[in-house]
């Protein structure tokens, strides 16, 4: 029990986690390509597309945090001091992007809220990616507390996980609208992701091969034998479905780019936690050595087995309600 | 200059979540409101209550969207800035926040998006089932919020190992002795204050003499509810008193600036606690009081500030006048709601142009007190973080001070201008009022939603 349990709690901490990427994934992506769009119904119809979701797409955000909090504390007591500057730039980006969907409706000056909006976005995928880089280079731990600095953080490797992420989010922003839009931006989007798509695999090739030479405990745990057996077709499947996005964008397909995006972010979450696992802060603490107590993720874990499935229910329940195109003429609120 | 880390997570704190509490102090009540008003439409098929539930939609859209976001800074900040707080206590708290999201925040912030943009793609029942949908979520985040909030004060139903919490009984932990009063206290703060939001809005109205059937409407509901729940909360927050005497009682001390408990206590209506000389200037007191309100004998005592060293108290200032000012709005909102209803009953409520003119001016009390009861009772705790288990002081996350110091400017700022922003846009939608234009594309497919969108807007400012 005490050994299966942490890691029972990891992989749903990882579920959420994965669910936020992929949902706010493509709500920021949509801001971060705002400042493409040609006019304001353009813009009109990028945030319609996703207005209805963006509030409980945010919610996995609470839910990987606080869930954090929940079932090992002490990695959130260590990980969120040792990110501390980047996870408060992400939260006030986040602030800044949320009050903008729903200013827009009442504001005149729509300038200002559509910077807001698209900066807030652009700068809420740049934190989260330097918070995964900071995590991957991992964290200074004494006494079961963070050690180091204010700025131990700032990095090249997580500014480069940084560009990752804004890269990866605009992808998934693109392929949405190619499937949630017609018309102009449809097809805008659909060059935009092409261009994006090369770019995310240019950095996904540059972090896999940045992670292993600057961590050799991520070295060992990819190359050594007989792992590499079992490991190599992790990047081999990547590839595939990165030809088969670019194949599926090309066609004129709607719907396939943006799974195919989710595949790859699936395959990218994969091999981050196989570089990782177990540990939650590298490169010291594992699920084990941060995980609440028995009763406290027993407790949980009985209501969230209840629940979840409850709230996946009816989170699809809202995308199928707002399905197809996004109509015109069909107005905000 | 030596900047004390504690002292500024604690500021940081206190100002994310003052600024936090005022958004779901609104929406709880505003919620229900809506949910009331869609009821009502589907019964009586009157038109005027979908118009209403439309207009209150679109305002509660922005305050949720500031209460969801300055929450999800609160849910971090528990880490960031009082990650010694997460690791003593988080086998105990962190569950009951886990709750909060899975049973409440998903459950709001999903169907949310029905109610702002489903209203043409399902039924009326579950537009309205929606509505209610989102106002039971809010109302369950009460719960769980005000839950961990209670253990924090009342902590039962765990067992300390080495400093750290470790849950025994959950039902314990989850019922601790000052829930189900804190509960009730704040669920009651957040529906006046709504209703006192919503009264100010029809008596706006009715003194601009526009919006007129639908100003008496709000008016006539509004003052139903305030003149249930104000007196009602009298009782609540008197019980909730008696049981904080009898658990935090040196937080109530500080409540009446109650120096030694071996004498009865005066109820001061104004005085300047000295903290240091541990004495009160310039009291304007009802003798016996405090004896009176708290141990039902003129002569009764309980226990003083004195009974416990200096760095046990907390600031008594804050506690006395927060205090202080959440009873005088109180008694306030009483005398306004019960007028009200009066005037209501006597047939001239909708003339009475210097109440509605007085009333129109009030949409604030609600929030004015929510804000101080909370810095009753958080304060009130100090020094303690949990009481009797762990002080603030030693709660706090290994952060440097200059670095706390940056990011509450950060916050101060960006909560400055993001939250001026929407309570001016929340006000201009007041000003637009019900049958604004934007009402008229119920079932109607414009070719050119933003030109329609503009023109209305433009004839909405003229008309107003």
């Amino acid at each position: 029990m005490e050994w299966y349990l942490p890691v029972i709690w990891a992989a749903l901490i990882g579920t959420a986690v994965v669910m936020y990427v992929i949902l706010d994934g493509f709500d920021l992506g949509i801001g971060i390509l705002f400042p493409f769009a040609r006019n304001e119904i353009e813009r009109d119809q990028m945030m319609r597309s996703i207005a209805p979701f963006w509030d409980g797409n945010e919610t996995w955000l609470v839910l990987g945090g606080g869930g954090l909090l929940v079932a090992f504390p002490r990695a959130y007591a260590v990980i969120m001091p040792a990110l501390y500057l980047p996870v408060i730039v992400m939260l006030l980006s986040l602030v800044f992007r949320g009050v903008a969907f729903e200013f827009r409706t009442v504001s005149h000056s729509k300038t200002w809220l559509s910077v807001a909006f698209a900066t807030g976005s652009t700068l809420a995928a740049f934190s989260q990616g330097v918070i995964l880089g900071g995590l991957i280079e991992g964290i200074p731990v004494r006494d079961g507390a963070f050690s180091g600095g204010s700025f131990d953080w700032a990095t090249p490797f997580a500014v480069l996980c940084g560009l990752s992420l804004i890269a990866g989010y605009g992808l998934l922003g693109a392929t949405w609208l190619v499937m949630k839009t017609e018309g102009a931006i449809a097809e805008r989007a659909r060059g935009q992701a092409k261009v994006l798509l090369l770019t995310v695999l240019v950095f996904m090739v540059a972090v896999s091969i940045w992670t292993p030479i600057a961590e050799p405990r991520i070295a060992a745990r990819w190359f050594s034998l007989p792992n590499f057996y079992f490991l190599w077709p992790v990047p081999m499947v990547t590839a595939l479905t990165a030809y088969l996005t670019w194949r599926w964008i090309a066609a004129g397909r709607d719907v396939p780019p943006f799974l195919a995006t989710i595949a790859l972010f699936l395959l990218g979450f994969l091999g981050l936690a196989i570089s990782n696992f177990p540990y939650l802060v590298p490169p010291s603490l594992t699920v084990w050595d941060t995980a609440a107590a028995p009763a406290s993720q027993i407790f949980m874990l009985l209501g969230t087995l209840f629940l979840l499935p409850i709230v996946l229910g009816y989170v699809g329940f809202i995308y199928w309600l707002f399905r197809g195109k996004v109509r015109e003429g069909e107005s905000y609120h | 200059m030596d900047l004390d880390p504690v002292l500024l997570a604690r500021l940081q704190f206190a100002f994310t979540i003052i600024f936090h509490i005022i958004f779901p102090s609104f929406t709880i009540g505003l919620s229900a409101y809506i949910a009331t008003l869609g009821v009502v439409w589907l019964r009586s098929g009157n038109d005027r209550y979908q118009q209403l539930m439309r207009f209150w939609t679109k305002i509660f859209a922005v305050s949720f969207a500031m209460g969801v976001v300055s929450g999800i800074v609160l849910s971090y900040q528990f880490g960031t800035n009082w990650s010694r707080f997460s690791v003593m206590v988080g086998n105990v708290v962190g569950p009951l926040i886990g709750y909060e999201v899975l049973s409440a925040f998903f459950l709001e912030a999903t169907f949310l998006g029905v109610l702002l943009f489903g209203f043409n793609r399902v039924p009326p029942w579950l537009y309205v089932l929606s509505a209610a949908i989102v106002a039971a979520g809010t109302a369950t985040s009460a719960f769980w919020i005000l839950s961990a909030n209670s253990w924090m004060q009342t902590p039962t139903g765990h067992e300390l190992h080495g400093g750290i919490a470790y849950p025994a009984d959950w039902l314990a932990i989850i019922f601790n002795p000052s829930f189900p009063y804190r509960f009730a206290h704040m669920l009651n703060a957040a529906y006046l204050t709504t209703g006192f939001v919503v009264l100010a809005v029809g008596a706006r109205y009715l003194v601009a003499g526009q919006h007129i059937e639908e100003g008496r409407t709000m008016l006539r509901m509004a003052i139903g509810l305030t003149a249930i729940l104000a007196p009602l909360q009298l009782l609540l927050g008197d019980q909730h008193g008696l049981n904080t005497l009898q658990h935090q009682p040196i937080k109530v001390a500080a409540m009446e600036a109650h120096w030694d408990g071996s004498k009865p206590g005066d109820f001061h209506i104004f005085a300047w606690p000295d903290e240091t000389a541990g004495v009160n200037r310039y009291a304007l007191s009802i003798p016996h009081g405090s004896s009176l309100i708290l141990t039902h004998h003129m002569n009764g005592l309980f226990p003083g500030l004195n009974s416990v060293p200096p760095s046990d108290r907390p600031p008594v200032k804050m506690v006395f006048f927060g205090f202080r000012i959440m009873i005088a709005i109180g008694f306030f909102m009483i005398a306004a709601a019960l007028f009200g209803a009066f005037l209501w009953w006597r047939g001239t409520l909708f003339e009475a142009r210097w109440y509605l003119r007085v009333m129109a001016h009030c949409w604030w009390i609600g929030f004015v007190a929510v804000i101080a009861g909370w810095i009753v009772t958080e304060t009130g705790r100090q020094p303690w973080i949990v009481a009797g288990i762990l002080r603030t002081a030693d709660a706090t996350s290994p952060v440097p001070a200059a670095t706390i110091a940056g990011t509450l400017a950060l916050f101060v700022i960006a909560y400055g201008v993001v939250f001026s922003f929407g309570i001016y846009y929340i006000n201009r939608l007041i000003a637009q009022g019900p049958t604004g234009a934007l009402a008229q594309e119920t079932g109607q497919f414009s070719a050119n939603p933003i030109s329609a969108a503009r023109d209305a807007g433009r004839a909405a400012v003229r008309r107003t």
